[in-house]
């Protein structure tokens, strides 16, 4: 057995992991860790908040699929991580965080920059370590990176006395991991696979509904298959869109609170729910009781909590999505029914979908010369040919690029859906384009979120990565404001950006470059140059001040009590 | 309605705060909680006593079970079990009530552990609703302290 350094160590493990990029900051206990990964392979990508470290690992992870990697020091520098953190746990995003921690005979001792963190993200991790001993480093890494990337991902998080770092460990060679308490289920029960199947062939009015988990599980492929030969509607949450091409015409868009007027119906009137890889939140499902009331429900996950949590489920299906999916198209395909005749049976059911969508289109009214955000993003989906990854921050830049961006592929769509973290998308985008820097990578950004992690723009230029920012400016937290004016008699109650910086100005400040847009004819051009220029490029498109996201289902409402256009 | 739940856990740091932050943060109640190692000592069993109606129990259980610490969660009220619980209690028992006390102990089938000229302490063991009734009894009289451990279970063994 080989004795190493603990940060030699460290590194060695992050190598066997295939990590090649990690993001972070320094500080006082990391600094042994610093000054080995200073000769190391691993690229280390300074950040300038370590909010913006985890973000950027999450974004990387996101666009891969692999396991994202940052390196923050003890106290400050961890609880900085901490809203990332839980950023990544609420999409089950496959994360190890290295936070530095001051020397184990100073633990508990309120020591300079001395923080529990486990103790503080134990909610909001899939698990945490304080690594105690010296020979638990190496062990415990791998198993941190075993737990982020298996069953249900998520953030592990490790915390490293400084004292371990420095010290010798021992490192053996790596071998399988096996937990005893750990064995999430990948493999479908077949008898489900078979009930759930029987459904779907008697199904007059079946639905798709997808959420992140087949994105996570790369499961796109074998659902556009079930849909296709089945001719089964789709409809997507946030964290699924892309799990089915937005081309498709069998795609209906998002569904809940923004989604579009035709899947909020759909999913009102099926017979048949098929969940796969969603978790039926709040957002989606508006008033429980309402949503899906006729509907018997299949729901994939693979994570047993997810089950019947917020709505009761007939056919649970406990297995990872591209699992489950193939099973049942292959049971499908041996079935002996004819499936084209079957799926020809759902036609009237899919005319039916096609006259909602002539009703009531995803629309918005044209003024104009005054720019329409929801036209800048159709123009933005044109020019990239809906191929380009977009991540966004939060509010109404994120629900409209979700509504009028139509992602053909999976892992295009970089958001903060469940925890709806302001100031994601900066630093996701650099994270992705650090992944894949042939890339197109846009950051739709609102003039609020953005000023969240705006310092970001330094690490953007530090490290050549032309990240391009699509701010859709209207001087307001836009969709408090649009809650405000629904529901609160207008009282704009600290939704109004009294003062915001000349963001072209800022740009340039960074080393950027600065576009701005103040009328419709010239958002083509702005975007057509911000594309053609290898830098980071900020866009400052001046919309309509009030513009809302619609449709809208009001918190607490059935699905089907949309505010339309 | 009332479940006992018996869960086998790591014997680790911080294991148990993950079970009691679960609980808080997900909104469900711990009526009661007790926690020792095992023959083992790397693991530990831990018994709860919750309430809800399936849902929530259902989801109490899927829960504690994705704790990567967890080994095994049992609901074991859904079968036949055996529960029990000590209580530690220090009676007022001046000469006009120390034959009531005595009288009342002995029937529960408690022990006197301690013995000063005003109080008696007791030991007691029973379901849950055995201990309830002692101290009913014996408030009445004067209870001046108590301390007591909290559910703990185990399944009957199969008859066969």
């Amino acid at each position: 057995m080989e004795k190493l350094k603990g940060s030699i160590a460290i590194i060695k493990c992050l190598q066997e992991e295939g990590v090649k990029t990690i993001f972070g900051f320094p500080g006082g206990a990391v600094i042994d860790l610093y000054d080995d990964l200073f000769d190391s392979e691993i690229k280390h990508v300074l950040v300038r908040h370590e909010q913006g470290a985890v973000h950027a690992a999450d974004g990387l992870a996101r666009v891969t699929g692999e396991v994202g990697v940052a390196l923050l020091t003890s106290g400050p520098g961890a609880t900085n991580g901490v809203t990332a953190i839980a950023t990544a746990y609420m999409d089950s995003i496959p994360m190890v965080i290295l936070t530095g921690q001051v020397p184990t005979p100073l633990i508990g001792n309120d020591a300079f920059q001395e923080v529990d963190i486990v103790g503080i993200t134990r909610p909001c991790t899939k698990h945490n370590y304080l690594v105690s001993k010296a020979e638990d480093l190496v062990p415990t890494i791998r198993e941190a990176f075993h737990i982020a990337r298996t069953g249900r991902p998520g953030p592990v998080l490790i915390d490293l006395p400084k004292d371990i770092v420095a010290s010798m460990v021992d490192f053996d060679e790596k071998k399988p991991i096996r937990m005893q308490t750990y064995q999430p289920t990948y493999e479908p029960h077949m008898g489900q696979i078979e009930k759930a199947c029987k459904e779907i062939l008697k199904a007059k009015q079946p639905v798709l509904y997808v959420g992140g988990g087949v994105i996570l599980s790369n499961a796109n492929e074998e659902l556009t298959e079930l849909a296709t030969k089945m001719n089964i509607p789709v409809t997507m949450t946030l964290m699924g869109l892309g799990g089915f091409p937005g081309r498709n015409e069998l795609s209906m868009g998002m569904l809940g609170m923004h989604g579009s007027y035709t899947a909020n119906m759909a999913v009102a009137k099926s017979d048949l729910l098929i969940a796969v890889g969603a978790r039926f939140d709040d957002r989606v499902t508006g008033r429980v009781d309402a949503f899906a009331p006729h509907a018997r429900i299949i729901h994939i996950d693979i994570d047993p909590t997810s089950i019947s949590k917020n709505v009761a489920v007939d056919i649970p299906i406990v297995a990872d999505c591209k699992h489950a999916l193939t099973a049942m198209n292959s049971w499908l395909a041996s079935c002996g029914h004819n499936l084209e005749e079957v799926g020809a049976t759902h036609t009237p059911w899919i005319e039916t979908i096609a006259e909602w969508t002539k009703k009531h289109p995803m629309a918005y009214l044209d003024e104009g010369e005054i720019i329409k955000p929801q036209y800048v993003i159709e123009k933005l989906d044109e020019l990239t040919g809906g191929d380009a990854i977009i991540t966004t921050e939060v509010g109404q830049n994120q629900m409209w690029a979700a509504q009028f961006y139509k992602f053909n592929k999976p892992r295009r769509l970089i958001t903060s859906g469940g925890l709806g973290t302001m100031g994601y998308g900066l630093p996701a985008a650099i994270g992705a384009k650090m992944a894949f820097p042939d890339a197109t990578v846009v950051d739709v950004a609102g003039d609020g979120s953005i000023q969240m992690n705006i310092q970001e723009l330094a690490t953007a230029k530090q490290y050549k990565c032309p990240v391009k920012i699509c701010l859709l400016n209207n001087n307001y937290l836009g969709m408090v404001r649009q809650w405000q004016e629904l529901f609160y008699d207008k009282r704009y109650a600290a939704t109004v950006m009294e003062v915001t910086p000349d963001f072209v100005a800022l740009a340039e400040a960074y080393g950027a470059v600065g576009l701005r847009a103040t009328k419709t004819s010239e958002v083509e051009n702005v975007i057509k140059e911000a594309l053609s220029i290898d830098n980071t490029v900020l866009m400052d498109f001046r919309i309509a001040r009030e513009e809302g996201v619609y449709p809208m289902v009001p918190a607490g409402k059935a699905t089907t009590e949309m505010l339309l256009v | 309605m009332k479940h006992t739940i018996s869960v086998l856990l790591q014997n680790k740091p911080g294991v148990l705060s993950r079970v009691t932050g679960l609980f808080s943060g997900r909104g469900f109640n711990i009526e009661s909680l007790s926690v020792a190692e095992t023959l083992e000592s790397t693991i530990s069993c831990l018994t709860l006593v919750t309430s809800g109606d399936n849902a929530i129990i259902e989801q109490i259980t899927k829960q504690l079970h994705k704790l990567i610490d967890v080994i095994k969660v049992t609901d074991i009220s859904e079968s036949e079990y055996v529960e029990r619980e000590m209580v530690l209690l220090r009676v007022k028992a001046e000469a006009s009530t120390r034959a009531e006390v005595l009288r009342v102990i002995d029937i529960f089938r408690g022990k006197v552990v301690d013995v000063s000229p005003k109080s008696y302490s007791v030991e007691l063991t029973g379901s849950a609703s055995k201990i309830q009734a002692v101290i009913d009894i014996l408030r009445p009289i004067g209870i001046k302290e108590i301390v007591r451990t909290g559910t703990i279970a185990m399944a009957r063994a199969p008859k066969k």
